[in-house]
């Protein structure tokens, strides 16, 4: 550029500023905005936290910490770990191991508890947990007020279930009270073998009395927030995080491994596989949180966990309808149903397949065989019902709902199904994809034919997962009743041998699931973690998924777990039974 | 006197927002707690739906919406059981209003200068080159981009968090996601409205006046030219301070964006009302703050 030429340049640059400086209006517009950016960011949107621990990405926001209100699997990890039962989980294996409660006596008929507590048990803001405050927790969740869906879980304790009604006012007619400030005793309406494993459900949990006496369904918004378990409520801030800190007057804090823990909710498979990948967190423990796409290149990696977990995913008939109403029918539906195809079509990191509905390992228990995958006799029932190579048969819908996370795994498997009916019994059925929150309305309503279903299960009994198909469960969903079935789940629950109990269990899922078949399992449920085992340490595979965080650590310098004998002797401790 | 008039039309219009939201949320099939698990009993399903009032006639439902609505309270969650919808807004209310203003000042920012070089170099190259970008960031939606971003920035290279939000470097990302399919729109909207000026007959007339180019464009092309942009930037500010659903989920971010959308699915009935009158009184003050732009930049609209 020549001397003239960059004068030139100059000039013109000068005017332009000059002009711009003519306008009062644009540097009024440019100010303001300027100005609102700087307010922006200098208002403290963003805040100087202290490094967490360990971070967990843990599922959805949750809908509540109250754990008389939680009801997923994600906001029960959390409320676990700020408030303990009479009974804790086992972090190796989910068997109970005590709690609040550090041993206990069961009467020789099975039906009453009598629980000691821990005289050195305290909440996180000094004062002692009594039984009283047992008891009065366990009224709160069977207080109608108070509005918790799993307030059914005391239903077993004798006059529980109709103090809820208000058939019962008298308080000390209910099964359950605090002898003295130590003991706490239960009445149950039968021996329920699980019921151990029920005093450690978040909806028997202790809770502050006062606070919430004070606070209202806003409580876990006090400050201090008095807890009774391993850690106290930091932070929780909807869709960013819940932060767990170390509660130091907590009576086994010499087991709490870490001092913060950072949970996060996150609900997009990618993002949270993102977070794990980049180090932004060090454990992702939600079934739900595997990409499907890259399942199968995830399972083959070492630091991707999967495991045997309480769940099963089937479909259900609405049996009050023709042609479905009869079982010959829905056992040739049953029989047509290739499940070890149908999970080779899909991906292997999905399940495996299942012929029974109660998933194997599940305590005390093995189901019966079911039915499999058999197309001659599937055709041969078809036919015994009047619809020989399917002629005749009456175009069916399956109702699905469209998955969170974008991979629709019900569509597919819906396809599948559909193939194999059709190639095998020569029925048409019709697909019908309806939003979630309709779905689950029109299934209570029994607003369907053939529907998608799960079920995960919430205690490590088979009971879970007979009870829903008694004719008076709220989750039958199916309109099927059969008083043989009821009665022979009644009478498992009234048994106190092991033995004869599983045997009664065992003839009531024949019942289901290769006589009567409301209800065709497809597969159980395979549980994921991914978490480095050379960096993170305190957790073990268990079938129900059961990873309590007051156990969970990151190793100082990373080595393989063997080599670290810490975590293994804390556990080995803490799991000693009375 | 006209906005004043503006702002008390705003009383009637909430109500008619709030009254067809409230009936189409009515009307949707599915409640708040119809979930894959019921309770174990009928009378639980009873009393929870009595405690958030389900139980009631609708007319009876409105009417206590609108009496809480008076003292500014948009009532409990129902999903989220702990919180208070007026909880949830205003935790989530202020990271969306960053982010968004984040983003409109980075669509503006690039937006502007774009537009109004590409108009400027009509038919040359940096016309081609401009317009292909504005073209390119309206045609790539956000959930093709943002990926894109979090697989080089973030996860490949390092640069920047893959998600969350906390500090200045979480923003990046997110504000680059949401303001660059902005700017694109800007963009084209300034190239249009500078061109169509242009050509003006008082830009000649300026012109002819002898006043460089410079004056010209900035003393008497720039600020009708803008009209375009400000009609547009209105909605789109609140369309930003408001949340994008995509970008708060791909970064998870706790803003509004995705509470709103989840708040549906989820049928809660409070959350998105809520959510739907804030949006409503954000848009009213937006176009009014629109209207009072248009006065100062183009001296031939007058309000009565």
């Amino acid at each position: 550029m020549s001397i003239a030429g960059r004068a030139t340049a100059k000039r013109r640059w000068g005017r332009f500023l000059l002009d711009l400086r003519a306008h009062r209006t644009a540097r009024r517009a440019w100010g303001g905005a300027a100005g609102m950016v700087l307010v922006l960011l200098l208002n403290g949107c963003f805040r100087a936290e202290p490094p967490a621990d360990v971070v967990i990405v843990n599922g959805n926001e949750p809908e509540s910490l109250d754990p008389q209100i939680v009801t997923g699997v994600s906001e029960m990890r959390i409320t676990k770990a700020l408030f303990d039962g009479l009974i804790r989980l086992d972090p190796t294996n989910a068997a109970p191991m005590p709690g609040l409660a550090e041993r206990w006596e069961v009467s020789a008929d099975g039906k009453i508890y009598t629980f000691h507590l821990r005289t050195n048990a305290v909440w996180s803001t000094g004062d002692p947990i009594t039984s009283a405050d047992v008891e009065w927790s366990w009224f709160r969740a069977l207080d109608p007020a108070t509005a918790s869906d799993y307030a059914g879980q005391l239903f077993g304790i004798r006059n529980a279930e109709n103090w809820y009604n208000g058939e019962v006012t008298n308080r000390a007619a209910v099964g359950f009270r605090a002898v003295d400030a130590h003991t706490f005793q239960v009445e149950l309406n039968v021996p329920l073998a699980f019921f151990l494993e029920l005093c450690a459900f978040p909806t028997l949990a202790v809770l502050p009395r006062r606070t919430i006496e004070a606070h209202g369904d806003r409580w876990l918004h006090a400050r201090p927030l008095p807890t009774s378990g391993a850690f106290t409520l930091e932070a929780w801030r909807v869709n960013d995080k819940v932060r767990l800190r170390r509660n130091p007057r907590y009576w086994d804090v010499a087991h709490t491994a870490s001092e913060i823990v950072d949970v996060l909710p996150v609900s997009s498979p990618n993002t949270a596989l993102n977070l794990y990948a980049t180090g932004a967190a060090d454990i992702v423990w939600d079934k739900d949180l595997v990409p499907a796409e890259l399942m199968d290149a995830l399972v083959g990696r070492p630091d991707f966990h999967n495991f045997t977990y309480l769940g099963t995913y089937f479909y259900r008939f609405n049996v009050t309808e023709p042609p479905l109403n009869d079982a010959r029918v829905r056992r040739a539906f049953a029989l047509a149903t290739d499940k070890t195809r149908l999970i080779g079509k899909l991906t292997r990191g999905i399940g495996r397949p299942a012929s029974h509905f109660v998933p194997d390992g599940v305590a005390h228990y093995s189901s019966p065989p079911g039915l499999g995958y058999d197309p001659e006799a599937a055709r041969a029932a078809l036919a015994a019902a009047g619809f020989p190579g399917g002629s005749g048969f009456p175009r069916l819908t399956y109702t699905f709902f469209a998955a969170s996370g974008g991979a629709n795994l019900h569509g597919k498997i819906a396809v599948e199904l559909q193939q194999m009916w059709r190639e095998v019994l020569g029925v048409e059925i019709e697909l019908r994809q309806i939003e979630r929150k309709v779905f689950y309305a029109s299934q209570s309503k029994l607003d369907y034919q053939i529907s998608t279903s799960s079920w995960i299960g919430d205690y490590n009994d088979a009971n879970t997962f007979l009870d829903l198909f008694r004719g008076a469960s709220g989750n039958n969903r199916t309109g099927w009743k059969n008083a043989r079935y009821d009665a022979l789940v009644a009478a498992a629950n009234a048994e106190t041998d092991p033995t004869r109990r599983a045997g009664l269990f065992r003839q009531a899922e024949t019942i289901l699931i290769a006589e009567e078949v409301p209800i065709v399992p497809v597969y159980f449920y395979l549980g994921y973690n991914y978490y480095d085992d050379r960096k993170i340490g305190g957790l073990w595979p268990n079938i129900l998924d059961e990873h309590p965080i007051q156990f969970i650590f990151k190793r100082r310098s990373p080595h393989p777990p063997s080599a670290s004998g810490r975590p293994e002797k804390r556990v080995g401790r803490a799991a000693t039974r009375s | 006197m006209y906005f004043l008039k503006r702002i008390l039309w705003l009383i009637p219009l909430l109500l008619v927002v709030s009254g067809v939201c409230f009936a189409l949320l009515r009307l949707t099939p599915g409640s708040p707690f119809d979930r894959e698990r019921r309770p174990a009993s009928p009378e639980i399903e009873r009393q929870i739906a009595a405690k958030y009032h389900l139980d009631e006639p609708v007319w009876k439902q409105y009417g206590r919406f609108l009496r809480d609505l008076l003292r500014g309270d948009f009532g409990p969650s129902l999903k989220y059981r702990n919180h208070t919808v007026n909880d949830l807004i205003r935790q989530g209310l202020p990271v969306s209003m960053s982010l968004g203003a984040l983003a409109f000042c980075l669509a503006l920012g690039i937006g502007l200068p774009v537009g109004c070089y590409t108009a400027l170099r009509r038919g040359r190259w940096g016309d081609y080159v401009g317009s292909l970008y504005a073209l390119l960031m309206v045609c790539v939606p956000v959930f093709v981009l943002a990926p894109l971003l979090v697989m080089f920035l973030a996860v490949r290279w390092h640069w920047f968090p893959v998600a969350l939000w906390g500090s200045v470097r979480h923003a990046v990302l997110p504000v680059l996601a949401l303001g660059l399919f902005y700017s694109g729109r800007v963009a084209r909207l300034m190239r249009e409205g500078l061109l169509n000026t242009m050509h003006a007959e008082f830009i000649k007339t300026a012109r002819a006046k002898g006043l460089s180019e410079t004056a010209v464009l900035l003393r008497h092309g720039l600020r009708p030219a803008l009209l375009p942009v400000v009609s547009y930037a209105g909605p789109m500010l609140a369309d930003l301070l408001t949340g994008s659903f995509v970008v708060e989920t791909i970064f998870q971010i706790p803003g509004l964006g995705a509470a709103f959308l989840n708040g549906f699915l989820n049928r809660d009935y409070s959350l998105v009302l809520g959510l739907v009158m804030l949006y409503a009184v954000l848009l009213v003050f937006l176009n009014l703050a629109v209207d009072f732009i248009y006065t100062l930049l183009d001296p031939r609209v007058k309000y009565e």
